[in-house]
């Protein structure tokens, strides 16, 4: 195998296998490119990870009634928007990026105390009132929720 | 009848070139050995040998002994014309652009962990693109980008610093070791 080596690699090998003397350091062989090609590549790969691992981000927020959809809005203005249900009147909160339900005639208020909803597949359940609030991204965490 | 012989004459250079990439293919199938948590994710220890090359004999040697190493180093491990295989060909076709670029960059600033890294993250560029636009044409590639990325940059470090430390081993400068 080593009769096949080039002669300089296996010179190169020998030396470096011996650990002679001249060899330098491990930190000696970086230079100062070299030390902010490393910074500068740790954080491409910090930011893949936020970018592309954050979970889905929320768009849209769907609000359904007894499984039938009857508003999608977007995330992307504010604005409150009223939907009949079972009991009354229940109102839909969307900010920038978020959605809550604001109000609901429902008696014990879960859909309502759960508050601000801001990643994709998240849901709030107001049962009374039969109305589902989900939102929805381009890539969701979940593809269902059961309660 | 005339026997006719056809001779093909082999240079110095040819030699040299088929030394590094036999010993290219045997980090290649070494390393084919090895178990990976995730096909695609590799030390590369091959590219040591590229890298060698690049800084001792320039650019066009080492694209003979990386693309000789793709396709001697898959004939070997039985992967030739395999999907891997072209993969490694897009990493090696990539980085080698890559590396035909970082070569120029002025040697007082960057070494070869540089190069060694930057031929890393083009590596797996090549690779991901080519998976996006042939194997799994859907956006869910680049779902385990951050992966590649992280080894990219983990096994471009480490290969650089052992070309590096191969580089400033005394056998490597002649002239120095004369001084010496």
């Amino acid at each position: 195998m080593k009769a096949g080596l080039p002669d300089d690699l296996r010179a190169l090998f020998n030396a470096a296998w011996r650990g002679g003397e001249a060899v330098q350091a491990w930190h000696q062989a970086l230079k100062v490119g070299d030390w902010l090609v490393l910074l500068l590549g740790s954080i491409v790969v910090v930011s893949s990870y936020t970018l592309l691992w954050r979970g889905g981000v929320a768009d849209r927020a769907i609000v359904k009634r007894d499984g039938k959809t009857i508003v999608e809005l977007s995330l992307n203005s504010a604005r409150k928007v009223s939907v009949a249900g079972a009991l009354g009147v229940t109102v839909i909160e969307v900010q920038p990026g978020r959605a809550r339900v604001l109000s609901d005639p429902g008696p014990r208020q879960y859909c309502v105390q759960q508050g601000w909803l801001t990643r994709a597949g998240a849901v709030a359940i107001c049962a009374p009132s039969h109305i589902t609030l989900q939102l929805s991204g381009r890539d969701a965490n979940y593809d269902s929720l059961n309660y | 009848m005339t026997r006719s012989t056809i001779e093909l004459p082999v240079t110095e250079d040819d030699r040299r070139i088929a030394g590094y990439a036999a010993a290219a293919i045997a980090l290649t199938v070494a390393e084919a050995a090895l178990p990976s948590p995730l096909p695609g994710i590799k030390p590369g220890l091959a590219n040591i040998i590229v890298l060698v090359v690049l800084l001792r004999h320039g650019w066009r040697d080492a694209a003979w002994v990386s693309l000789l190493r793709v396709v001697a180093g898959s004939l070997v491990i039985g992967q030739l014309f395999a999907p891997g295989f072209f993969l490694a060909l897009a990493g090696s076709l990539t980085s080698l652009g890559v590396l035909a670029l970082a070569v120029h960059l002025p040697r007082c600033w960057f070494g070869a962990v540089t190069i060694s890294v930057l031929a890393a993250f083009a590596h797996i560029g090549g690779q991901l693109l080519l998976a996006r636009l042939w194997l799994v044409p859907h956006d869910g590639v680049f779902y385990l980008l951050p992966l590649f990325a992280t080894a990219a940059l983990v096994f471009g470090a480490l290969n650089g610093l052992i070309a590096a430390h191969l580089l400033a081993s005394p056998a490597a400068n002649p002239v120095h070791r004369e001084y010496a």
